[in-house]
């Protein structure tokens, strides 16, 4: 028999029984980072594949979302610093090497792009409502257009990011795909957590952000052509997903003793059932079963597949971020 | 994709840049709080300290900061008890003052709507009373009916102050438990006991034998530091313990021992080394009386003998022996402390003390120095009256070596059924608590009932203040001036304890305690200083020291007046009736005890119950210091010991919450978590002492006075013993024949706290 | 210069003196500490091993906190130092995450607080407060890049460990057999 055990009591919060100093904001601000990042993914590539016009929804609708999820995740993360007086100094250093300073300023800039991209196209979206008959929001859209003509730098601003739109779209592709896998590098980052300490981590959180932002198109588009689409790449997306996943917890069960403990939690460990049958199984395989049946004819509720995806997503991370602190190396 | 180990440590060696990869974009500096950054020691004032954590008694230093706020407290370099380094206890020392559950004003028991309370009263009622019941108990049975139970520093101040009114009836728990069959042990053998610290020289030893010795975990910080030295000088350790020790596990030897049959073994060892004349024949020869009767008497006390009784397989006890034999004269069988085990307590200490005997180690260099103590002289006082009876009158009757009272016996004066003329009808406890202190819980709390009046003096709440009818708080060890500590040693020494700060809240120090009911007795002529500082100041000027040069130096050194070893020459003296070192004792032989100590079995463990061994724990000194904040943030919580095969078969997990049920019935108060360890014997449990406080107290105006931190945490062993084995020289009281059932589900019938 | 520590498991006793000398020394908070015992029991009764090892940050040579640190707060101070600066800590839980020895946490001010090997006293000269008090002298304090220095030449005489050392992190404290 051994025993490796601590001797003196410390019962520090955060500490004790083992790390957990992150919980639900973090795990939310990194779903809403995700889902963000999907959404403006989506929304360049179409653009640049010229289909402005043909995906409305997807290109011009979607993105005014972003500014929200992005400004409720940038307040989640603030809201769980524990010296939040401070929490200014985020924003006096870029830390190359620190993932929480690249999620802080990559934040800032799609921040800044999800804000412009949308009143870039004022006319398209005011267009796009009054086409469906929505009227309420005239006032905002007036509002805006207001500003845009009485004050000279928000118009300034708003031509030149019209102007160039194309390059803009480059820059928020990039900054999208950063954001994507800033969500799953911040945790793979972290060499102490076994769980997290893994090359899949990041693409897998990308994959899983992106479906999240398809799902979202898919809810909430009208477009039947565009929903139809979003499915197909979902299903592919979610495929991909299963077979990071499986590929990521065989790696961890071929790796050493603490890799092993981690595979565990959810091969047999506490995370066993949330993971395989709440995540696995109704946050990835029903919403593919139902989307493919969809795609063949079969009458399902849009929504339905969508919201599974996105629970799940936000599922995913919860598990992750709370699996992830459990798994230490064995001291 | 590649995602074994090889991938992290590639991101960890990407780290090695880190440092030169930061981009200031602001500039920063602001600052919303002033952070408590610590201070460097030039910037702190210190004051000459004596510990009291713990008997040990180490001098130090407290340091503060410019409020007058106590930092830190920190060895006195020259303090020969600490050489300058403090141990956890006394480091932590600081959190007897700023416990925030301290015991805060003076309490009066009074009866509210029939029902009996608390509350707060002031100095002078609370004293009043206490001398109005003590004049009534004079009146009324006599000043010997009183009777005081000390410990510590404070002790003194109230053993005085009932001697100059007339009561010697006293005891420290303590005595009965820890020293007293040690003490007598080595009386009858070299005419003189050990006292503390024990003149053990193991910086000069080869070979150390710890036999229920556990140092490392009792921090009696000198021996801690010398056993230190003595792994680093790669000297021979033998431990004997049942328990797999912090020290067995840092020793060269370690004997798992059957539980009860320590005597068998130190009966082979000097077996073994008689009959392999690996004894030290010159010293035998000048200096001992007897060592033929021994000779005859051990012949039937050979190794392969013990096996069958101990456990310890025969060559493993020729091994040990042999050991200590090639080590002598520098080996010493330590005589540990707490040393009441079994009931025959007095003869196994004499066990030890002929093998140390015939090792030669008496008196030697690498055995037993001879210590020195400094003589400070006593503040003149008028004669102090005669008491019709004492303590004396209690105990020696019964053992012949009971040189200090007996606690249980003081105690069962005080029950209804004692029809006796030496009745006890009032108590006073000055920094003890009987109810973890003494064993028998149910007889103490039966005599407290029928008491006619308690008194407490106490810097905490615990069990015994909830029985008292006036309590008195007391300023703690760093709040108040206390005799001089004046400590035997290799050179002979004094240390100052002088008060750091004003005493916090409503509470006093003893001396001022024991003096303010002294004038009220009207002992004026006793107490004709005002501060005790003028007394101490008095006695250091008599001996060419002062107040002034002590609260300098903190400690003050004195040269020795007397060799530090035996003279090799046989002329040296031995406070004996032969004059010799009395392998056989002729008192012993006289008064009807066993002249050359015996085995006898003292039973097996009962079927379904596993034998109780209680301990401590490092960080802690008994139930004192559980709620201590620095010292309770090191170990909050206790945990049964269990062995991996009782755990199967209880059925038991890690940190499982289990319950004790002895045979006599008792269960205990609370749970405790288990731990499953092979540390500890398959016929055995082991339970850190002091904890399961149950002791709290409100006031009538709603206060609530209890340790919060400790409180209902763990089981406490004093709860569980209640089979108390009588050592009849002493009158010692062994704690060790007593064993529990573990329970699993928590028991129904629950003990309602009277 | 590199500081390091070499505590020597078979002479230490676990009593956790360094671990309250650490409180009081650096005004640590009631219920935190920043210096903590394990122990280690291996083996079968009566063939046993146990050993005490007195832990803290490893002030590491590579080092994770500091890398994961979003705002420069966590640094590298002379000597290898790892240090915190509580003003520019946000609190974000970052190092803590990236910590492989659970060596810092949020101190009740929000910022993260550890180990700082004393630096106020090394500083000036004297050995950490945990080293200085050790009843059993088994903790040793010194320079690890001076050949010559006492502790160098003790790790490089005896058997020793660190914690965790496939973390990758380089530890600087050694555990002297």
């Amino acid at each position: 028999m051994e025993e490796y055990i601590l001797s003196t009591s410390r019962e520090i919060y955060g500490l004790y029984p083992h790390v957990h100093v992150w919980g639900f904001p973090i795990s939310a601000y990194l779903f809403l980072g995700g889902l963000a990042a999907g959404i403006l993914l989506f929304a360049t590539i179409y653009y640049l594949n010229g289909k402005e016009d043909d995906m409305p929804f997807t290109v011009k609708i979607a993105p005014i979302f972003t500014f929200g999820l992005v400004m409720v995740g940038l307040v989640l993360l603030l809201y769980d610093l524990h010296h939040v007086l401070y929490s200014w100094q985020l924003f006096t250093t870029f830390r190359i090497e620190s993932p929480m300073s690249w999620g802080a300023w990559t934040l800032i800039v799609v921040s800044i792009f999800s804000l412009l991209w949308p009143l870039s196209y004022i006319d398209d979206i005011e267009a796009y409502l009054h086409e469906r008959g929505w009227k309420r929001l005239d006032g905002i859209t007036k509002f805006i257009r207001n500003v845009e003509h009485k004050w000279l730098l928000p118009r300034f601003i708003i031509l030149t990011f019209r102007k160039y739109r194309k390059v803009a779209a480059y820059l928020m592709l990039f900054s999208s795909i950063i954001l994507g896998i800033y969500t799953g590098i911040l945790l793979s980052a972290f060499n102490a957590h076994p769980l997290w300490n893994n090359s899949i981590l990041g693409p897998l959180f990308l994959v899983s952000g992106i479906s999240t932002g398809s799902a979202f198109v898919m809810w909430l588009s009208n477009n039947h052509k565009e929903r139809a689409l979003m499915s197909k790449i979902d299903i592919a997306l979610i495929a991909v997903e299963l077979f990071f996943i499986i590929h990521m917890i065989m790696g961890m069960q071929a790796g050493t003793e603490a890799y092993r403990q981690a595979a565990h939690l959810f091969l047999g460990g506490e995370y066993t059932v949330i993971f395989w049958v709440v995540f696995v199984g109704f946050g990835l395989v029903l919403p593919f079963i139902l989307e493919a049946l969809e795609l063949k004819g079969f009458k399902v509720h849009p929504a339905l597949p969508a919201l599974l995806v996105l629970l799940g997503g936000l599922l995913f991370r919860i598990i992750m971020v709370n699996a992830g602190q459990i798994s230490e190396f064995p001291i | 994709m590649q995602n074994s180990r090889r991938k992290f440590l590639k991101i960890s060696t990407l780290g090695a840049t880190g440092a030169a990869l930061t981009y200031p974009v602001v500039a920063k500096g602001i600052s919303f709080f002033k952070n408590e950054e610590p201070l460097s020691d030039d910037k702190l004032t210190k004051v000459a300290t004596v510990c009291e954590v713990c008997f040990w008694n180490c001098a130090g230093w407290v340091y503060k900061d410019e409020d007058n706020k106590i930092k830190k407290i920190i060895g006195n370099d020259i303090d020969p008890h600490s050489n300058g380094k403090l141990c956890p206890r006394g480091t932590g020392g600081l959190g007897m003052y700023t416990d925030e559950d301290r015991l805060k004003h003076p309490l009066i028991r009074v009866e509210k709507d029939g029902e009996q309370t608390f509350v707060e009263a002031t100095w002078e009622e609370a004293l009043d009373l206490v001398v109005k019941n003590m004049k009534k108990i004079d009146k009324k049975y006599g000043k010997e009916s009183l009777a005081l139970f000390y410990h510590g520093k404070t002790g003194p101040h109230f053993k005085h102050l009932f001697q100059y009114w007339g009561s010697d009836t006293n005891a420290k728990p303590a005595s009965a438990q820890c020293l007293i069959t040690r003490e007598a042990g080595y009386i009858a053998t070299y005419g003189a006991g050990l006292a503390s610290p024990e003149p053990t020289d193991i910086r000069n030893t080869e070979c150390l034998v710890l036999i229920g010795s556990h140092i490392g975990e009792n921090m009696h910080n000198g021996h801690v530091q010398d056993v230190s030295d003595l792994i680093d000088r790669g000297g021979d350790i033998i431990t004997v313990d049942p328990r797999f020790s912090t020290v067995a596990a840092h020793s060269s030897h370690w004997l798992p021992i059957k539980p009860s049959t320590d005597m068998a073994l130190l009966l082979a060892w000097i077996h073994v080394l008689i009959n392999e004349d690996l004894y030290d024949k010159e010293y035998v020869e000048k200096y001992t009386h007897g060592f033929d009767e021994l000779k005859e008497h051990v012949q039937k006390y050979t190794p392969e003998w013990a096996q069958s009784i101990t456990t310890i397989p025969a060559g493993d006890i020729y091994k040990t022996a042999r050991v200590m034999g090639n080590a002598s004269p520098k080996v010493i069988i330590h005589p540990g402390r707490h040393t009441a085990w079994y009931g025959d307590d007095t003869q196994r200490t004499r066990a030890m003390a002929i093998l140390n005997a015939i090792l030669g180690s008496w008196g030697r260099k690498g055995g037993f120095y001879f210590a020195e103590k400094f003589k400070l002289p006593k503040h003149p006082h008028p004669p102090v009256p005669k008491p019709k009876w004492t303590w004396r009158d209690i105990s020696q009757g019964k053992h012949k070596l009971a040189f200090a009272g007996i606690t249980n016996e003081i105690i069962d004066h005080a029950l209804p059924e004692y029809k006796g003329e030496h009745k006890v009808k009032g108590m006073f406890f000055v920094a003890t608590n009987p109810l973890q202190a003494v064993p028998d819980e149910e007889k103490i709390k039966k005599a407290l009932h029928h008491l006619e009046f308690v008194v407490a003096v106490d810097t905490m709440p615990s069990e015994i203040t909830g029985y008292a009818d006036v309590v008195l708080p007391e300023a703690t060890f760093l709040e108040r001036l206390d005799d001089i500590r004046v400590s035997q040693h290799k050179s002979p020494n004094i240390a100052l304890r002088y008060p750091a700060v004003e005493p916090k809240y409503n509470t006093k120090p003893g001396w001022w305690i024991a003096r303010e009911i002294g004038i009220r007795l009207g002992l004026n002529d006793f107490y004709p200083w005002e501060n005790f500082e003028e007394v101490l100041d008095w006695q250091l000027k008599q001996v060419g020291s002062s107040m002034e040069e002590m609260k300098e130096v903190g400690v003050k050194h004195f040269p020795r007046t007397k060799p530090m070893y035996i003279n090799e020459d046989g002329s040296h003296y031995f406070n004996t009736n032969t004059g010799k070192i009395e392998l056989v004792s002729t008192d012993f032989q006289e008064w009807g005890y066993d002249p050359l100590p015996v085995y006898k079995s003292h039973g097996e463990v009962p079927a379904g119950y596993l034998r109780l061994i209680y301990g401590r724990l490092p960080m802690h000194t008994f139930g004192r210091t559980l709620n201590n904040p620095n010292l309770n943030d090191l170990k909050s919580e206790p945990k049964l010991w269990v062995n991996p095969k009782n755990a199967r078969i209880y059925g038991l997990e890690n940190d499982q919450e289990v319950w004790l049920k002895n045979p006599k019935g008792k269960v205990s108060s609370f749970s405790i978590k288990v731990r499953i360890t092979e540390r500890i014997r398959h016929d055995s449990v082991f339970l850190p002492h002091g904890f399961g406080n149950k002791g709290r107290i409100v006031t009538a105006d709603g206060e609530l006075f209890e340790m919060s931190r400790t409180y209902g945490r763990g089981i406490s062993d004093a709860e569980m013993i209640t089979n108390v084995s009588i050592d009849p020289e002493t009158g010692g009281t062994g704690l060790r024949n007593n064993f529990v059932a573990i329970l699993t589900e928590k028991p129904t019938k629950k003990e309602v706290i009277s | 210069m590199r500081y390091g520590m070499a505590i020597e498991v078979n002479k230490c006793v676990g009593c956790a003196d360094c671990v309250v000398a650490c409180q009081t020394e650096n005004n640590v908070p009631i219920g935190y500490s920043r210096d903590w015992i394990m122990e280690k029991v291996t083996g079968k009764y009566p063939n046993l091993d146990l050993h005490f090892e007195s832990q803290r940050c490893n002030h590491c040579i590579d080092t994770p906190c500091v890398r994961t640190c979003p705002t420069g707060a966590s640094f590298v101070s002379d000597g290898g130092i790892v240090r915190v600066t509580h003003d520019e800590c946000i609190g974000c839980g970052a190092c803590i995450e990236a910590c492989p020895y659970d060596a810092r946490y949020f101190h009740p001010d929000g910022y993260v607080d550890k180990c700082t090997f004393c630096e106020h006293r090394v500083t000036e000269g004297l050995n950490p407060a945990c080293v200085s008090v050790c009843p059993t002298d088994c903790m040793h304090f010194g320079d690890l890049d001076d050949p010559e220095s006492a502790i160098s030449k003790l790790i490089a005489a005896r058997e020793n460990f660190t914690i965790l050392p496939e973390a990758g992190t380089a530890p600087q404290i050694f555990y002297l057999k």
